[in-house]
């Protein structure tokens, strides 16, 4: 009984999104110049957002996975923070720090340059999804064996041949679980990105935040947003599962969410 | 040709930091560590080289083969110049296109060998080469590892915490306890003159070499030294012969009882460890009481004579 009714509640909601209005007019209204808008900007914000999440990420991951230095666990955490702050903090946090009043804002025209713009949806996303990937991105690369990248030196290969051709390949799919999981956290981005960039059509509103504006304008478009993202979700989580099964070998890669919880 | 030495000691010795510190994975807090006049290491001197300029092929005791690539792969990433010759060489050319974990505990001690000598190494180090094998192909893997160090002719340093390996593929043995070099000498010196009780008790039997065929019902052993003994183990081939000290007696004459085998030879040291005594004669060592000793007069340069029984006698392959 119990677990039938948990179950139910788990499922019934996302069910109740393609069977309140006829699939059909859910997908007339995806030509919505709304919609439209809000996927351009979400396809935008996201691409930039996780591309630099994965070039500032990814060695930052991979130094705090190797390193062993005083004071290590408390970057740690401060990498971890962002993940069980509420988003609306960070939000806040991003105005204080960047907004026209800000820290660095009110400095060097930084204001200007983000004032309520795709790249502001940006900041907020990067804030709130990178550290799940760097999260992950560190349990990859520590699970990579270390006698197999002192063989790769002994062998002849430096410290940059090393990351490249054993490394990388090893932590590969766990890199990819935690940018997956990144990008999901990333499209549903709210709290953040409603507070730094606001929800302006065709400049900030994204997906997410679209969902909330036509709430109470259009509830047959908040609903065929709403089955978008969750066809996306679900895409994105097919994909995670796949490259958690498809690892190059047992000893690396760990499964992702038991990283999450040994943390 | 002393090239071989091997590190011998209880876990936690530090016998892998050891090889480990040659290879350049752990850097030692002090000493010096060179080839020849190449120094690689150097604490006073703040010289430090990085593994890949060492030029040591290191096969490790899991055998760390990159999972993700296929045997070729794994040689070639040592260096590509000989890796056809050393997949032949190895008996791995069928498995080239193998990936390590569909490979057996030996043919993946085979690819990291061929790997690490890929690399063209100046010292080649083992680490418990034989310790991830089971008991079934450690014996074969024990004498193609002496054939294989003897036709390399590298100056090797191998890990073990079994000192009859070390004894059987070593020039030299080193007892390392708690990172400490109890002593360093030849398998016949250390049974013979240990230089403390750990090292006596670790040491604990005499390995001698010789060649065994079937006689009767038992087996024949034909020592380097000449001398021949019977032993109830049934192999045959390349052996070493394994005989405890305290299972030898030492006498005048082979003195008629049941003991089978008998060497006669001269007395090259009397040791003293504690209310025991080691007499290496000829090219065994026994262990007798004090009493003993100075009943029979025992000191170097006597002639006498060790029998033991052929049941005491094992043979282990080469």
């Amino acid at each position: 009984m119990a677990v039938a009714a948990a179950l139910a509640f788990l499922v019934l909601p996302v069910l109740a999104i393609f069977v309140h209005v006829p699939p059909g007019r859910l997908i007339d209204q995806l030509s919505n110049p709304v919609v439209h808008d809000a996927l351009v900007v979400t396809a935008r914000t996201s691409l930039v957002a996780q591309g630099l999440i994965l070039l500032f990420g990814t060695p930052l991951a991979y130094l705090l996975a190797t390193r062993r230095f005083p004071g290590r666990a408390v970057v740690v955490t401060l990498v971890e923070l962002p993940i069980v702050l509420p988003p609306a903090v960070a939000g806040i946090g991003l105005l204080v720090a960047f907004g026209r009043f800000g820290l660095l804002g009110r400095h060097y025209g930084i204001w200007s340059l983000l004032s309520f713009n795709w790249l502001a949806v940006t900041f907020a996303v990067m804030l709130v999804a990178g550290p799940f990937y760097v999260r992950s991105a560190i349990g990859a690369f520590e699970a990579v064996d270390r006698d197999l990248v002192g063989a790769s030196r002994t062998l002849g290969a430096g410290p940059v041949r090393t990351f490249f051709r054993v490394t990388m390949p090893l932590a590969r799919s766990g890199l990819a679980a935690g940018e997956a999981i990144a990008l999901a956290r990333g499209i549903g981005e709210f709290g953040a990105t409603i507070m730094f960039a606001g929800s302006l059509q065709g400049r900030t509103q994204t997906l997410s935040l679209a969902v909330y504006a036509e709430f109470d304008q259009n509830l047959d478009v908040a609903l065929a947003i709403s089955a978008l993202l969750v066809v996306l979700s679900l895409a994105i989580l097919l994909t995670l599962k796949v490259s958690v099964l498809w690892r190059p070998s047992r000893q690396t890669s760990p499964s992702l969410f038991a990283r999450f919880g040994s943390s | 040709m002393e090239r071989t030495v091997a590190l011998v000691g209880p876990s936690g010795a530090g016998k892998t930091s050891a090889l480990r510190a040659i290879a350049g994975l752990v850097r030692p807090a002090s000493g010096r560590i060179a080839l020849d006049a190449e120094t690689w290491f150097d604490a006073s001197g703040r010289l430090w080289r990085a593994p890949e300029e060492r030029r040591v092929g290191l096969v490790f005791q899991e055998y760390a083969l990159f999972p993700h690539m296929t045997v070729r792969a794994n040689v070639t990433f040592g260096g590509n110049a000989r890796v056809d010759e050393l997949l032949e060489r190895f008996g791995i050319s069928a498995l080239a296109r193998a990936r390590p974990d569909q490979l057996s505990g030996g043919e993946r001690q085979r690819v990291a060998l061929a790997r690490a000598l890929a690399r063209d190494p100046a010292v080649l180090l083992l680490d418990e080469p034989l310790a991830a094998l089971d008991a079934h192909t450690r014996a074969a893997v024990r004498a193609e590892l002496h054939e294989l160090l003897h036709e390399l002719a590298l100056p090797t340093v191998v890990v073990t915490h079994d000192y009859e390996d070390a004894a059987a593929l070593a020039d030299q043995v080193g007892v390392l306890v708690d990172g400490r070099l109890r002593q360093l000498a030849t398998p016949d010196e250390l049974v013979a003159r240990p230089a403390d009780a750990f090292v006596a008790s670790f040491t604990g039997a005499n390995l001698l070499r010789g060649t065994a065929r079937r006689d009767g019902g038992l087996t024949l052993v034909r020592l380097e030294s000449g001398d021949e003994i019977y032993s109830a183990d049934d192999v045959e081939g390349e052996v070493g012969v394994v005989v405890y000290p305290w299972e030898v007696v030492v006498g005048d004459e082979a003195d008629g009882g049941s003991a089978l085998n008998a060497i006669r030879g001269e007395v090259r040291s009397v040791t003293r460890i504690g209310n025991r005594v080691r007499v290496q004669l000829g090219p065994l060592t026994a262990e007798l009481t004090e009493a003993s000793v100075e009943r029979l007069d025992l000191a170097p340069g006597r002639i006498a004579v060790a029998t033991f029984k052929a049941t005491g006698t094992r043979l282990v392959s080469l």
